[in-house]
């Protein structure tokens, strides 16, 4: 069945398109993450500009995540004030993302910079939880509990100035902290069309020392909100969000985001873990051969 | 209007008698392309006749090229070169006038129809592209980088050569197929039509298509142009309502 991208100006597959959005659905709803960073490169794998990739994948995020904002919401784990803080440095970045966009664009990098961009990102990250999950899975097998660890914000946090209480997240830290790391994310929404999910929730437990339970929920509401800015920014700067595009990921990945949450809860957490950070390290492996190897274009074309 | 001017102009050139130079009549089968949310290209007929002064053909039956050339753009090519391990955009090259679509089709190889500079002068053939390079590289850099261009664009449909395959009936009637790849720009095309004889092109004439897109395909792409705010404001809408919906309807299984 072909259908007609009015923005990408091409004609795909529209079944092809709504079962990758299912099977990034499907991932998402399983780990609770957006999965923005398998939709943009599966896009431009397929023959989408990355462009229209990045800006259309945004609002597949904001699609994924509304469902589970309002289940943590219903369970009162939402920290509105942590939330608010990330989500007004996540929209600094955001504006940030898109100067940097430009500039990429102009010199030409912006591809390669997404691709050294999404290898270490994704391969740290995965890194962090491969090695974590394998420590919890020895700890079950092996029958030890593993040491509760001591819940405390890294010291370049506490010697930022100033102090306010976020009661949910259980911290009396300064707000500059989650605004920065806030803003870190909103730049990798705007450039990878990633919702951030991955620096964002590591972040706020080893980095700020968030209450664990309020984390996945806050993390959700910042995801939110932040993928709504980048997908205004992108149709007001870029003009390349594919309004088409959009509704049929969005189809496969709500859809597939309900059974993943069903399949979710029949496996241990442990297992869901380490299936996450072997799919999240194959896809830097991949990204990382992408920039290794001769790729299959030498020449690229861009109009104006 | 034009289907009329174009029913008016046969009989009138058939007319043309005393003209010592023939005469090309052509048509196509689209003056206008709509690309619609099934678009997947057209195959476009481009077809005429040849109108010789006072009926005599040549003994030597003439050739016919016909070329379908998209409107130009300014395009910026960019060369990988693997720099410290990776493959980065090392080089560049500006082009003014680069087509955004070429198809050209003839009725025998064109190098057998044609020299090598009369080819470049009608621009016949995807080699014979006159891009308009704005910056000063040096011709060998500059002709690798046209390859680049002429070899990414024909994968994908863009840049067609169809030697010999311009059929001629009776040495009057002549018509060719040339497909337009679904991943066509919109605007305005042309057709031309090039009668050569010895090696000489003898008679033009050109035909103009529109390729635009219609109904919902034009409502959007202008939405995202001209309302980008509401544009984006949609496009958000939708995302929360059916991530809402979806949520709503699992919990009621």
């Amino acid at each position: 069945m072909d259908l007609y991208l009015p923005i990408a100006n091409l004609s795909v597959n529209a079944l092809v398109i709504i079962g990758l959005g299912g099977v990034v659905g499907l991932l998402s709803g399983m780990f609770g993450v957006g999965g923005g960073f398998l939709t943009t490169p599966l896009l431009i794998f397929y023959g989408i500009p990355p462009t229209v990739a990045a800006a259309s994948a945004a609002s597949q995020v904001t699609g994924a995540s509304v469902s589970g904002v309002f289940t943590h919401m219903s369970r009162g784990t939402v920290d509105f004030r942590m939330g608010g803080v990330l989500i007004a440095g996540g929209v600094m970045g955001a504006g940030m993302g898109v100067f940097i966009f430009r500039l990429l664009q102009y010199l030409g990098q912006i591809d390669t910079v997404i691709g050294i961009l999404y290898v270490l990102m994704l391969g740290g990250i995965g890194g962090l939880m491969a090695k974590e999950s394998i420590q919890a899975l020895i700890a079950i097998k092996t029958g030890k509990r593993p040491p509760a660890r001591k819940r405390r914000h890294h010291p370049l946090v506490a010697a930022l100035p100033m102090r306010w209480r976020f009661y949910r997240s259980g911290l009396y830290i300064s707000p500059l902290a989650p605004l920065l790391l806030g803003m870190a994310t909103g730049i990798l929404t705007m450039l990878l069309g990633v919702g951030g999910g991955f620096i964002l929730v590591p972040a706020m437990l080893y980095l700020l020392g968030m209450a664990t339970q309020s984390v996945v929920g806050t993390s959700l509401f910042q995801i939110l909100f932040v993928t709504m800015a980048t997908t205004m920014m992108h149709a007001m700067t870029t003009k390349a969000v594919d309004l088409v595009l959009a509704l049929l990921l969005l189809i496969g990945s709500v859809v597939g985001a309900q059974v993943g949450t069903r399949i979710s809860m029949s496996i241990r957490p442990e297992y869901l873990r380490i299936l996450l950070a072997a799919i999240v390290l194959l896809v830097a492996a991949r990204m990382a051969l992408g920039l290794g190897w001769r790729p299959d274009e030498i020449y690229t074309i861009e109009v104006g | 209007m034009r289907r009329l001017a174009a029913l008016i102009a046969l009989p009138a050139a058939l007319l043309l008698i005393g003209a010592d130079e023939p005469q090309l009549v052509p048509d196509v089968s689209q003056r206008d392309v709509e690309i619609q949310y099934s678009f997947t290209g057209a195959d476009l007929l481009l077809f005429g006749a040849i109108v010789y002064p006072d009926g005599r053909r040549p003994e030597k039956p003439a050739d016919i090229v016909v070329v379908l050339k998209g409107p130009e753009q300014s395009i910026t090519m960019r060369e990988k070169q693997k720099v410290a391990g990776i493959w980065v955009n090392a080089d560049e090259a500006q082009f003014r006038s680069a087509p955004s679509f070429y198809a050209m089709a003839s009725s025998r190889p064109i190098d057998r129809i044609v020299d090598e500079r009369t080819a470049a002068i009608y621009e016949l053939g995807v080699d014979k592209l006159q891009l308009s390079p704005s910056s000063l590289n040096e011709s060998g850099e500059l002709s690798r980088f046209q390859a680049g261009l002429v070899d990414l664009r024909a994968r994908s449909g863009l840049f067609v050569e169809r030697p010999g395959t311009v059929e001629i009936t009776d040495g009057v009637l002549y018509r060719a197929r040339l497909p337009l790849s679904a991943r066509v720009i919109v605007g305005d095309y042309t057709a031309e039509t090039f009668l050569v004889q010895d090696g000489r092109v003898v008679a033009a004439a050109v035909r103009d298509i529109t390729v635009r897109k219609s109904g919902f395909e034009q409502f959007m792409a202008s939405a995202a142009e001209h309302w980008s705010f509401v544009y984006g404001l949609v496009a958000i809408a939708m995302a929360v309502g059916m991530g809402w919906a979806a949520g709503a309807i699992a919990r009621r299984i």
